[in-house]
């Protein structure tokens, strides 16, 4: 028994990494959870905080940022919740369990870095009004209803402190936040805010860098986000210079069962429509050996409906989150019908 | 040529199977005594690597508080302000009825807690340990231990119990939230394990707040290893003496082996074999018997181990503290140390004769007579070897002092004084024969001296063996006699009473006082000191503290100063670990008496023990729970009394303790320590006795023609027969006489050097001079069986046999 070993069974209860085995009977039962309804009636600042009743939960913002020399980098920086049992406990009773993970992508360096707490005494968690979300010393900080954040977070050899001001409204996914995520029925409430202008300091190896850009929060929970017959996903969010924005998800499937895909479109003008099931397609073009496995990291992505069809590339093919369950996540680029950026996170490939 | 001439050499064995028997058995017999020991010390060291590599993953770099004071709350804060951290939590607990050492870890965030290279984890697919880890972490949670120390517990404890040989015996690992919820301790931590690679900056440390201090790893513990060194030491010791007595045997029968075949080489070497063959010839049979021997020994050894390793745990564990895993594992290096030894054993045994063997002139006839001068300028010879053996080790010693030392020196005495064995005896037997009157009289002694070539070696294992058994007989008498008084004087009150709780205890204890009851309160606190662990006990000033404590050195007006909170007693351990006397003072947390006002003898205790005035014990540690106490009242009150509380406090019969049942249990684990002891001394007596059997039945053939003479001037077999024992009888007795002073002095050396290093207390000297006279009547029994056979031969002797040798004698 050694923690890496642990360390990777545990990140198996993380959501965007439970696709693989339906641990611990993650996949289909709830075990006393809370279970996302349709029709729910969102209260904030409230749901900006931890709802420790749902057993999983994050806090995800990703951005894309240049320097003053057009550089590109792109910055993830993540709290995850994870509940061994619904509710919470005074001090090291409490069952919750926090887990940061912190990225910093260029075209030719990756770095990642990760953080693991209890809830309970207050080493990790959120809290309202001032809003902060922390673990250890990583801080996502800022106002009651998030339009404008502080995000800091330091990893072996490197740092950023970021800025983050949003310039536009939430925006809820699926059925006015109710997000399907199988034909089963398996869902989650989920909400963004894709509209944020960043600027702030990165601290590389070589030295800090000023750097400009836009950022994309998801807040996202649940107890049963996956169907048994689900082995991974690819998430997409894209911001094309149109002004309009995609985001999208393919849950694969294993077993002979169907790819379950979704998405919403948000346009320029700050509609947002989600999208009919399989309206959303993306498929590999070219693969890269990372990590020892086969990644795809040029894809083809098409939206008929609004006649998008665009090739998502990597920044970098190696933008690897070298965590305890490791997974991609990085930035893209987005050429073709429309131009662009974006992030792309996929998990499950072995 | 070299295949008949093996063939002949080994017609001997055929003809002589029981000197064969002998000289497989006698090695045999030495390889499965020092195999035994070593098996034990090989699995105990094992289990200390084992404990203390597994300490020193929590023994990295940390931050402690040297108060004890530090918490969640530090914890949290150091977190957020960037220092890597994992906490650590540690205590001690009863679960299901027994005290065990418990850490508690952040599963989320501690270096690896276990080797995966040992691994024998109590899951093995990865999802099923997953669920395993998992279960760890949610409540109710479950705690890992030893298998040994799994078994007693397993469905007694609201917590999961999971098996892991990777958690050394003795501890229980769990996660933090299942510990501190067991230990009731939600804010306390132990320690912060600093998990970085570099020393933090002096910036961070400078901002580190003022209770908190930064700890360097390995600085902080007493390796078990170190304390329970000399224990294997002296088990070595042991084991190393029943090798040597049992070389000492094989040396008998091959150098017999070698006489008896001295017309054999001559033929052979008429025959034209070259010496250099016969001697690589006589060396292949000697490393096959050998190599035989190992075998046999090992399996033996094997068997002596696995049953003493019981009685060597508790001993470890009773003394040291210190928990070693029951199960003998079979080591590789254990067997191949143990042929090794054996075949340099045989071959350090044979030299000599081989070296004779060598310069032997070759048509020199068989020869067994007795050699007048030549023997004792042997003896002569050995004993100045004696000396310089002597001298060596008394050199050692003052250069190595200590417990290597007195090892060294007990060592080069022992063999000194075995090896001026033959030249006493000589002498002394030479007196008899000048004072004999009689014809026969004088013979007998004249006789007996010129056996003496073929019985010192026997005679030198028996001496060892008999000192041996006395000096490690009165270092345990010593210790039992006063462990005894010890004991008596510490357990003084009548009875002892475990309330439930502290309410129960305060009820109790007003309950009793109404009733004219002495009540002395036993309350304590524990200090994890860097120097280990010191239980800190408050005490009433009653007269029964006065009267009976058994005080080593104290200042004048001790107890009364006590009781003013003028200072504080400390343990023997304690006093010794440290280097203190009374007077001086003691370094504890602020608050606490620390002027020693006298020190204490607290045997079997392998922690530091003090004592303060009840006063000062609440004034620092006013939690200190109140749920035991001594009770002191008439002794024919106590069943009436027991009854009154049970029913007046509904408390279980097993929280009420009468005086008797407390010592009963000490004496138990007392004797259980020095099993182990008792055994090896048994077994290193029976390891002489039959070297001296072998010698006598080896002899037994080559006395013929001395009998025959004496035979046939009309002395009857039976006389001779009786002669025999009587002869055989009086060397075990003047051996047993001399052995006497070599034993008091390896007693001394026992209780003044080894013990007071190796436990950490002196013991006075005690003399017991039946248990002397119980051991000379066992060496002259162990003679007059060795002699029994021989001499029921001789008596049923032919007279033709006798006859012969006036026809054979060469």
């Amino acid at each position: 028994m050694s923690v890496n070993r642990f360390l990777l069974c545990l990140s198996l209860l993380v959501p965007s990494s439970c696709f693989a085995q339906g641990f611990a009977g993650l996949g289909t039962q709830a075990d006393g959870f809370a279970i996302p309804e349709p029709n729910y009636r969102f209260q904030f600042p409230a749901d900006h905080g931890a709802h420790p009743n749902f057993r999983i939960e994050w806090w995800y913002l990703t951005a894309n940022l240049k320097d003053e020399m057009g550089e590109e980098y792109g910055v993830q920086w993540t709290l995850f919740r994870s509940a061994l049992a619904p509710g919470e406990a005074e001090g090291w009773q409490s069952p919750q369990i926090w887990m940061g993970h912190a990225g910093l992508t260029s075209a030719s360096a990756h770095f990642s870095a990760e953080r693991l707490a209890r809830g309970g005494i207050g080493q990790a968690g959120v809290t309202l009004a001032p809003f902060e979300a922390w673990i250890d010393d990583w801080k996502m900080t800022g106002a009651e209803d998030l339009s404008q954040l502080d995000l800091a977070a330091t990893g072996g050899d490197f740092s950023y402190a970021l800025k983050a001001q949003a310039e536009g409204p939430l925006v809820f996914q699926g059925d006015r936040g109710y997000s399907i995520k199988s034909p089963e029925g398996q869902a989650s409430y989920y909400y963004s805010q894709p509209n944020y202008r960043m600027e702030g300091t990165l601290t590389l190896p070589s030295g800090p860098v000023s750097v400009r850009g836009n950022g994309w929060l998801d807040r996202e929970w649940s107890s049963q986000p996956l169907s048994e017959n689900q082995s991974g996903w690819d998430w997409f969010s894209l911001r094309f210079d149109s002004g309009d924005k995609l985001m999208g998800f393919v849950l694969r499937g294993k077993n002979g069962i169907e790819d379950f895909r979704s998405g919403t479109w948000i346009s320029a003008s700050g509609a947002v429509e989600p999208l009919a099931p399989g309206a959303f397609e993306a498929a590999p073009l070219e693969w890269e050996e990372v990590a020892q496995r086969q990644v795809p990291v040029r894809w083809r992505v098409k939206l008929p409906e609004r006649g998008v069809s665009v090739t998502v590339e990597a920044l970098n093919r190696q933008s690897w989150m070298d965590v305890a369950f490791a997974y991609w996540e990085g930035p893209v680029t987005v050429s073709g019908s429309h131009n662009g950026t974006g992030y792309l996170e996929m998990t499950g490939y072995q | 040529m070299i295949g008949p001439a093996l063939f002949t050499l080994l017609s001997h064995w055929r003809q002589h199977r029981f000197q064969l028997a002998a000289l497989v058995i006698g090695l045999a017999l030495a390889t499965a005594l020092w195999m035994a020991v070593q098996a034990i010390n090989t699995q105990a060291k094992a289990s200390y690597a084992e404990a203390e590599g597994y300490l020193q993953r929590f023994d990295q770099d940390a931050l402690t508080a040297p108060q004890d004071n530090l918490t969640v709350t530090d914890y949290v804060g150091l977190k957020r302000s960037g220092w890597p951290l994992s906490p650590v939590l540690e205590g001690r607990i009863r679960l299901g009825g027994h005290n065990i050492d418990i850490i508690g870890i952040d599963l989320l965030s501690a270096p690896p807690i276990t080797s995966t290279s040992t691994s024998t984890s109590p899951q093995s697919s990865e999802s099923d340990q997953g669920a395993f880890l998992i279960s760890l972490l949610r409540a109710p949670g479950g705690l890992i231990l030893h298998p040994q120390s799994a078994a007693p517990l397993s469905e007694r404890t609201e917590v999961e119990i999971h098996a892991s040989t990777d958690v050394p015996p003795g501890l229980a690992i769990g996660d933090i939230a299942t510990v501190s919820r067991l230990l009731a301790e939600p804010h306390r931590l132990t320690r912060l394990i600093y998990l970085a690679p570099n020393a933090p900056s002096a910036r961070a440390l400078a901002a580190l707040p003022s209770h908190i201090t930064f700890t360097p790893g390995n600085s902080s513990r007493i390796a078990p290893g170190t304390l329970t060194q000399s224990f294997h030491l002296n088990l070595t010791a042991f084991g190393f003496l029943s090798f040597v007595v049992g070389l000492f045997i094989v040396q008998g029968t091959i150098g017999l082996a070698m006489e008896q075949r001295r017309g054999l080489f001559r033929t052979l070497r008429c025959l034209g074999v070259p010496i250099r063959h016969l001697i690589l010839l006589l060396l292949i049979e000697t490393a096959a018997l050998a190599f035989a021997a190992a075998a046999i020994g090992l399996i033996l050894g094997y068997f002596i181990a696995a049953a003493l390793l019981p009685g060597v745990a508790v001993t470890l564990s009773g003394l040291y503290g210190v928990e070693i895993d029951n199960g003998l594992a079979l080591r590789s290096s254990w067997i191949l140390s143990g042929f090794a030894m054996t075949l340099l054993g045989a071959s350090i045994a044979s030299a000599f004769a081989f070296y004779s063997l060598w310069k032997l002139p070759i048509l020199q006839a068989a020869s067994t007579q007795a050699r007048g001068q030549r023997i004792l300028k042997n003896f002569a010879t050995w004993a100045q070897v004696a000396a310089f053996i002597f001298v060596t080790g008394c050199l050692a010693y003052l250069a190595l002092s200590g417990l290597a030392g007195g090892f060294v020196l007990l060592g080069s005495v022992m063999l000194s004084a075995a090896l001026l064995l033959p030249l006493c005896l000589w002498h002394l037997l030479l007196a008899g024969q000048r004072k004999a009157s009689s014809p026969l009289a004088q013979w007998l002694w004249s006789d007996a001296r010129a056996q003496l070539p073929g019985l010192s070696l026997s005679l030198m294992a028996l001496m060892l063996a008999l000192a041996t058994n006395i000096g490690v007989g009165t270092m345990v008498s010593s210790f039992r006699l006063t462990f005894d008084g010890w004991l008596d004087q510490r357990l003084s009150s009548e009875l002892y009473v475990t309330a439930r709780d502290d309410a129960q205890g305060t009820q109790l204890q007003q309950w009793l006082e109404e009733k004219g009851i002495r009540v002395l309160p036993i309350r304590f606190d524990v200090l994890q000191q860097r120097s280990g662990q010191i239980t800190i006990y408050g005490v009433r000033d009653d007269a029964t503290y006065r009267d009976n404590w058994p005080m080593l050195d104290a200042l004048p007006r001790a107890w009364d100063r006590l009781s003013d909170g003028q200072g504080i007693l400390i343990s023997e351990q304690l006093a010794r670990r440290q280097g203190l006397e009374a007077g001086d003072t003691i370094a504890l947390p602020p608050g606490w008496p620390n002027k020693i006002l006298g020190i204490y003898a607290d045997y079997g205790n392998p922690h530091g023990q003090a004592i303060v005035s009840m006063a000062a014990l609440l004034r620092n540690a006013p939690d200190a729970t109140n749920q035991r106490f001594g009770l002191r009242l008439d002794a024919s009150e106590t069943p009436a009394l027991i009854k009154e509380i049970q029913e007046e406090f509904d408390l279980e019969r097993e929280n009420i303790t009468e005086q008797e049942k407390i010592k009963a249990a000490s004496r138990r684990i007392f004797n259980q320590t020095f099993r182990v002891t008792d055994s090896l001394k048994l077994l290193t007596l029976g390891v002489a006795s039959f070297a001296m059997f072998i010698s006598l039945v080896t002899l037994w053939s080559q006395r013929l023609p001395q009998l025959g003479p004496v035979w046939a001037m009309g002395v009857s077999r039976k006389t001779l027969a009786l002669i025999d024992i009587l002869r055989s009888l009086l060397m075990a007795g003047l051996t047993a006489l001399l052995a006497l002073p070599l034993g008091l002095f390896l007693s001394w050396t026992l209780l003044v050097v080894i013990n007071t290093e190796a436990f950490g207390w002196r013991l006075p000297l005690y003399l017991f001079p039946l248990d002397w006279l119980w051991l000379v009547l066992l060496s002259l029994l162990a003679a007059l069986l060795a002699a029994l056979l021989p001499a029921w031969r001789l008596f049923h002797l032919h007279p033709s046999e006798l006859l012969k040798v006036f026809s054979s004698e060469r």
